[in-house]
């Protein structure tokens, strides 16, 4: 008896130790710990960060900017946005005097964190679209430019990232971002934005605006990555980035972006 | 276009609601500005050898002393971490304007500005350091460095090189106040500063400004200490204050001009802030009465002969009103570049806070530290010499 209670314990402990060995294992400390994967084969060189927002699919329901806010600690409020969205309403113009186009009326109240309420009726000839809107991970950022000691910085990723330890608060960087996507964090004192979830990316998750789009229009890309999806969408679609006359080879791509949009 | 939040209206990127560079980031670059126009100033008379603006050359340099070392103040007192800003020295980084401005700023405040009033007053601390008792002598002891030789050939080879400091501090005030155009006019995303007339009009309006200052320092001075201002020296700074000015407001209209010709995406959104919102600071007090005013009054002198005491009216009248416009146009610089939205669809307002870190008490207390320092500074260092030749004492 006790013999064969002694044998199927060592069988018991024997077969879990072969299934929770190796990755098995660590990945069963994660799911236990309640976190997601190390990821320590993951190579900088080997990615090149990107985004593609597809304006068609975006409904402006503020999701990601309530993702956004909970995932990296940004202050509740209307002034401090990582991300935020847009509504563009596009009033019938008068097509014979361009000069005297009216300009689009566009809000975003609270930055679009509590969705947006009807506001504009169907087939009252006017155009209406979401534009949402987040760092767009300059290759040549203005930003980092111009950071007095370099506390922030392109990683080789490409992902444009804020050294908080470091930061002076001149704030200068907010000044060069022609998107308005920076700002001073009120508590750190230091400048602050989308750092395209770069804790959750290292770790072959997507970005917390990504993963809670519920339409997809928000989409985070490799394009360094041969198998990714974007190289087929950027070569079946017309995309845009947004303010091209700034050259700052911004790397979020937009597609059916309207020439309104700034 | 619609209201959302108060002081708001249009659209703004929700990040840009709140102002970034508040009254402070305006009065750095006024203060730098006096500085440059300062020691300018001063290097006429050493230089080009003008001898009328010679009794304002000492107390040039050192009006451009205490301004100076109160400049990096409003900056520091700015800084979201000031205890990091040394890092800007240590670990620079080489493309960023400011970071670079550190270097500058260095380069004339130590090889420049302090290095030509010693070389000028040496003889003079010396002197002083041998016959001044107690603290105040010790302080001229350590103001000697160790050097204790006054003979005349040792006092030659510092009028040599402080001849030659000069002439390496007129670029050096150039780039020094040029610079901090460059630090505004390169930012492309802004459109109200981005041009490159930025730092040459910067220079022109801190030349200005740092004549007006001296001349009204001078008067200022004269009048405390009861002693007569040199009306020749007057007239020829306020002929200069004259021409500067001429040369600065050509070049302002020119960048006006340009823009309302060229009229291009940014210029609708910023030519209704110049009508509304900066109203008051830029078509009011800088163009109009900070400029054509003192122009006309500057170049009446010129043009009917006036009584002393009149001029001296007209010199006080139009030196205070250039130093409002040269102060309203940093504002309608900082300040204005931050009002609208870079989306150009709507604007936010300004409000300036009292009694806060960066409000209205702190700069109206650091706008008045200078004028403390160079109050000290002419008591250690007497700008003026007497009839024999010795420094008058106040």
């Amino acid at each position: 008896m006790t013999s064969k209670s002694d044998r199927r314990e060592f069988l018991r402990k024997s077969s879990k130790f072969l299934l929770l060995s190796g990755a098995a294992s660590v990945a069963y400390a994660s799911v236990a710990e309640g976190q997601p994967e190390k990821a320590p084969n993951y190579r900088m060189h080997d990615h090149w960060w990107g985004m593609v927002i597809d304006i068609d699919l975006c409904i402006g329901c503020g999701n990601c900017v309530r993702a956004d806010k909970a995932e990296n600690g940004v202050p509740l409020g209307p002034k401090y946005f990582r991300t935020w969205v847009e509504r563009y309403h596009i009033p019938p113009g008068d097509l014979q005097h361009p000069e005297k186009e009216e300009l689009p009326v566009v809000d975003s109240e609270n930055g679009g964190f509590d969705g947006f309420k009807e506001k504009y009726k169907k087939g009252d000839g006017s155009k209406n679209f979401f534009v949402p809107k987040l760092c767009n991970q300059c290759s040549h950022s203005p930003c980092t430019q111009v950071c007095p000691v370099g506390a922030t910085f392109e990683s080789p990723d490409g992902v444009v990232l804020v050294d908080r330890e470091y930061c002076l608060g001149c704030r200068y960087c907010i000044h060069a971002c022609p998107y308005g996507c920076r700002y001073l964090h009120p508590e750190t004192e230091t400048a602050d934005k989308c750092s395209l979830c770069y804790h959750r990316i290292v770790r072959g998750l997507t970005t917390a605006c990504c993963e809670a789009c519920p339409t997809g229009a928000r989409r985070l890309v490799d394009l360094k990555d041969p198998n990714d999806p974007v190289h087929e969408f950027l070569k079946m679609h017309k995309v845009h980035v947004l303010k091209p006359q700034m050259a700052t080879g911004a790397k979020v791509y937009y597609n059916a972006l309207d020439g309104s949009v700034r | 276009m619609e209201t959302a939040l108060p002081g708001v209206q249009g659209f703004l990127y929700p990040n840009e609601i709140e102002l970034q560079w508040s009254v402070l980031i305006v009065l750095y670059p006024f203060i730098t500005g006096l500085v440059a126009g300062a020691f300018i100033l001063a290097s006429l008379e050493r230089v080009f050898n003008v001898q009328a603006v010679k009794p304002t050359y000492r107390l040039a340099l050192l009006t451009a002393l205490a301004f100076l070392l109160v400049a990096p103040l409003p900056l520091q007192l700015h800084l979201g971490h000031p205890e990091r800003s040394l890092e800007m020295y240590l670990t620079p980084h080489t493309s960023s304007a400011m970071a670079m401005f550190g270097f500058i700023y260095l380069w004339y405040l130590m090889a420049v500005l302090l290095l030509e009033i010693w070389l000028d007053y040496r003889k003079e601390i010396v002197l002083r350091a041998q016959s001044t008792p107690g603290m105040l002598g010790w302080i001229y002891k350590l103001m000697t460095l160790g050097s204790y030789n006054i003979s005349p050939q040792s006092l030659e080879i510092d009028d040599k090189v402080g001849k030659f400091i000069t002439v390496v501090g007129i670029p050096s005030a150039f780039l020094l106040h040029g610079y901090v155009g460059f630090i505004f006019g390169s930012i492309k995303a802004n459109p109200w500063w981005s041009t490159p007339m930025m730092p040459i009009v910067f220079l022109f309006s801190a030349i200005v400004s740092g004549i007006a200052a001296v001349l009204l320092v001078y008067m200022l001075i004269s009048f405390i200490q009861g002693r007569k201002t040199d009306m020749a020296c007057l007239d020829t700074t306020a002929r200069y204050l004259l021409y500067a000015f001429l040369i600065d407001f050509g070049l302002e209209m020119l960048d006006l001009i340009h823009r309302i010709y060229e009229a291009d995406e940014s210029f609708k959104t910023l030519d209704f802030m110049v009508h509304t919102q900066l109203y008051t600071s830029q078509v009011l007090l800088q163009i109009i009465f900070g400029t054509i005013v003192p122009i006309g009054l500057l170049a009446l002198v010129q043009l009917i002969s006036l009584s002393e005491a009149a001029r001296k009216g007209i010199y006080v009248i139009s030196g205070l009103l250039t130093l409002v416009g040269i102060f309203a146009m940093r504002w309608n610089v900082v300040i204005g570049g931050q009002l609208f939205s870079k989306s150009f669809l709507g604007y936010t307002t300004y409000k300036m806070e009292f009694a806060t870190r960066e409000g209205l008490l702190p700069t109206i207390i650091l706008m008045l530290l200078p004028f403390a320092i160079l109050w000290a500074l002419v008591k250690l260092l007497p700008p003026w010499q007497d009839e024999a030749g010795h420094s008058h004492s106040s």
